[in-house]
């Protein structure tokens, strides 16, 4: 064998396998092979044998000192790209030492204010060789601001940055409510970092259009589909709105989709999903790039699937979910630790969640053959009546106006509210079966898993430290900064650029949201 | 305490129970608490919610306002320890005699966390699995034996 040649992939028995297996069925309608529009089957030829999926963790919780040891535990054991999972007075936009914010720091994920909490969360993370998703909305052009920042400092061209933030707002407003400011300025942030990052950090992903967190709050498959596609919609045409062509963002569009327990099911809706979006970008937008038609995704194991009652049973529905994201061909994935619905991961149970994916990738076989289930008369049917499903919600959307009137309206919110209803009852009455919660109960007190607990002393410690960084920081130069980025919110220039002068001069997080909030006005909460 | 409208021991007993739910804190995850609202509604109690990031004085406000029977607080965020006593303090402070209103509570609560809860005030603490009907049975019996203790206390003053 020459050296830079790959050993024939094989089953342990010895049979050879190849890249992938044709269908059988028309090739015409559907694509009969991955890499090939619509790229049901896949986006790439050779898809895992290529590369394999990005092992992507979030993580997250007490402060950028533990936060950055978790990350390094993580990629020391194999994980190939980093997910910061930020706590909820950061995703809102808050400083630790804000009042409102009392209880919550560090609870669910790092808190960030400042530019030095970054360099402090990146610390010894080579910025060229990892890429960082940021799970963050309301203040996604701060933490992409600080990253920014963080980069310089180094000596890091941050043209040359990879990675993601989410930076899907309309999302938030339905299902996940970390919102800040009203849909407006919402979008209008949105389509800034959309438009920075395609002039100025053309590799990064600087948005991940979320089906996630629809699909938690008590959707079907298909509902996770149409409004997220729907969403994506809204933001391509909102860019339009403004100049910019979707020509310019599509590409580095990226999704993000929920990894539930019905295997056959999720495969097919990811295959769907891969189908539709090419048809969106293809005939919607008539962008003919092929790149841009290319659904690039990550995918996170349903934490709502997981269960109090016996939590050790978790990691048997992780691995199903798993499973099922990499026969659908995901990008990058996720997998939850097994007691993640009494807390957050120990060191020990984000091991195992990890090592779940890496068994999969290199003891399964389900990385050997691209869209193995492809051709599976289960599963083409599943395809299609997903898409066929999905489309008609999509097109009711479409008569609404799209996904922000039909927000506005609370459409879609009580369509989630009646699934999840639905689901509930379903589960009361036994017609869904959860092993553990309505069969086959365990005894009370079996089996008691130790919940990770964040020292509170951290978060103390931390408000203590910011309030002396504040306090020690010039103030003029502050404030010229605050004034000349609320002069900018009231204007139509990209607020990007203001808001890394503002991170570059020290403002923190929770003062620039303050100064956008000043102008855009807040949402404090709601349903 | 402030003064109520005095009810006959008739009114009171058909009084459909008033249950107010709530999300105190930055935790934006409302599938759950907005589940049970249906649960009771469906079961005729007069069920209201506050929404997401409800400050402690505005649940009193509403508690107070809506004159409920039962207080019902919704954490994922693990913030549960500091967020459900801390509104059971604003309760007090807006004059709400804990011993007349029913607490619970429910979200991601680690089993240890309990009894500290439960000795805040909380009688009962609903986790992740818990069946809608165990709710509306849990509170058409704590009202009624409230309410019950209430006539008692009337009756002999």
């Amino acid at each position: 064998m020459k050296p830079d040649e790959k050993p024939a992939i094989e089953t342990p028995s010895g049979i050879p396998l190849d890249r992938f297996y044709r269908t059988g069925a028309t090739p015409e309608a559907h694509g009969d092979a991955p890499g090939e529009y619509p790229f049901t089957r896949g986006i790439h030829a050779s898809m895992y044998r290529e590369r394999l999926w990005t092992m992507r963790q979030y993580s997250g919780f007490g402060d950028p000192r533990t936060t950055n040891a978790r990350f390094h535990y993580l990629l020391d054991r194999g994980q190939t790209g980093l997910s910061v999972a930020f706590d909820l007075p950061t995703q809102v936009g808050y400083d630790s030492d804000a009042s409102i914010c009392r209880g919550e720091v560090g609870k669910v994920g790092v808190p960030i204010s400042t530019v030095e909490d970054m360099e402090e969360l990146v610390g010894g993370i080579p910025l060229e060789r990892v890429s960082i998703s940021m799970t963050i909305n309301a203040p996604a052009a701060v933490l992409l601001a600080f990253l920014v920042v963080t980069a310089r400092r180094r000596g890091f061209d941050p043209s040359e940055l990879r990675g993601t933030v989410q930076n899907d707002i309309l999302k938030e407003f339905i299902a996940r409510r970390t919102h800040r400011f009203p849909v407006g300025p919402s979008m209008r942030l949105a389509v800034d970092i959309l438009d920075h990052c395609a002039a100025h950090i053309p590799r990064f992903n600087p948005i991940s259009v979320s089906g996630y967190h629809i699909r938690e709050s008590g959707t079907t498959a298909d509902q996770e589909l149409a409004y997220t596609f729907a969403h994506a919609i809204a933001y391509l045409e909102a860019a339009r709105a403004r100049g910019i062509p979707p020509t310019r963002i599509a590409s580095r569009f990226s999704f993000f989709f929920n990894a539930q327990m019905h295997l056959f099911e999720e495969v097919a809706k990811f295959r769907a999903a891969r189908r539709m979006w090419a048809r969106i970008v293809r005939e919607r937008f008539a962008i003919d790039d092929l790149e841009a038609q290319k659904l690039r995704f990550h995918a996170q194991t349903a934490g709502s699937a997981l269960t109090y009652q016996e939590p050790e049973n978790n990691a048997a529905r992780v691995t199903i979910q798993a499973l099922a994201a990499v026969l659908g061909g995901a990008q990058s994935l996720h997998t939850n630790a097994f007691d993640e619905a009494i807390g957050l991961p120990t060191e020990a149970t984000a091991r195992l969640a990890l090592r779940t994916q890496q068994i999969i990738a290199h003891e399964s076989g389900a990385a050997d053959v691209a869209d193995p289930l492809g051709g599976c008369p289960l599963v083409e049917r599943l395809t299609e009546e997903l898409e066929a499903r999905a489309l008609r919600r999509l097109a009711e959307i479409d008569r609404m106006g799209g996904a922000i009137p039909a927000i506005e309206s609370r459409r879609l919110q009580r369509e989630i509210e009646e699934a999840a209803y639905r689901f509930q009852r379903d589960v009361d009455s036994g017609r869904r079966i959860v092993v553990g919660v309505n069969r086959y109960r365990g005894e009370a007190g079996d089996a008691a898993v130790r919940p990770f607990r964040i020292d509170p002393q951290i978060e103390d410690e931390r408000i203590r430290k910011l309030v002396a960084v504040k306090a020690a920081r010039p103030s003029g130069n502050i404030a010229r900064l605050r004034e000349r980025l609320k002069a900018a919110a009231a204007g139509s220039e990209n607020l990007m650029t203001p808001i890394i002068a503002c991170a570059e001069g020290g403002v923190t997080l929770g003062e620039i949201m303050a100064a956008l909030a000043e102008v855009f006005g807040e949402i404090r909460g709601g349903d | 305490m402030r003064a109520v409208k005095p009810r006959t021991a008739a009114d009171e007993a058909a009084r459909p129970i008033r249950v107010l739910l709530a999300k105190p804190g930055l935790d934006g995850h409302d599938r759950g608490v907005k589940v049970i609202l249906r649960a009771l509604r469906d079961a005729g109690m007069e069920a209201i919610y506050t929404g997401t990031r409800a400050s402690p004085e505005a649940v009193a406000r509403a508690a107070l306002q809506e004159d409920v029977d039962a207080v019902g607080l919704s954490n994922l965020s693990g913030a549960h320890l500091t967020l459900f006593p801390e509104v059971a303090r604003a309760l007090e402070k807006a004059g709400i005699d804990l011993g007349r209103v029913v607490l619970f509570g429910g979200g991601i609560i680690a089993p240890e966390d309990r009894p500290s809860l439960l000795e805040a005030g909380f009688r009962g603490i609903f986790t992740p699995g818990t069946p809608l009907e165990e709710i509306v049975s849990f509170l058409r019996r704590e009202v009624a034996a409230l309410r019950a203790r209430r006539r008692e206390e009337t009756e002999t003053s």
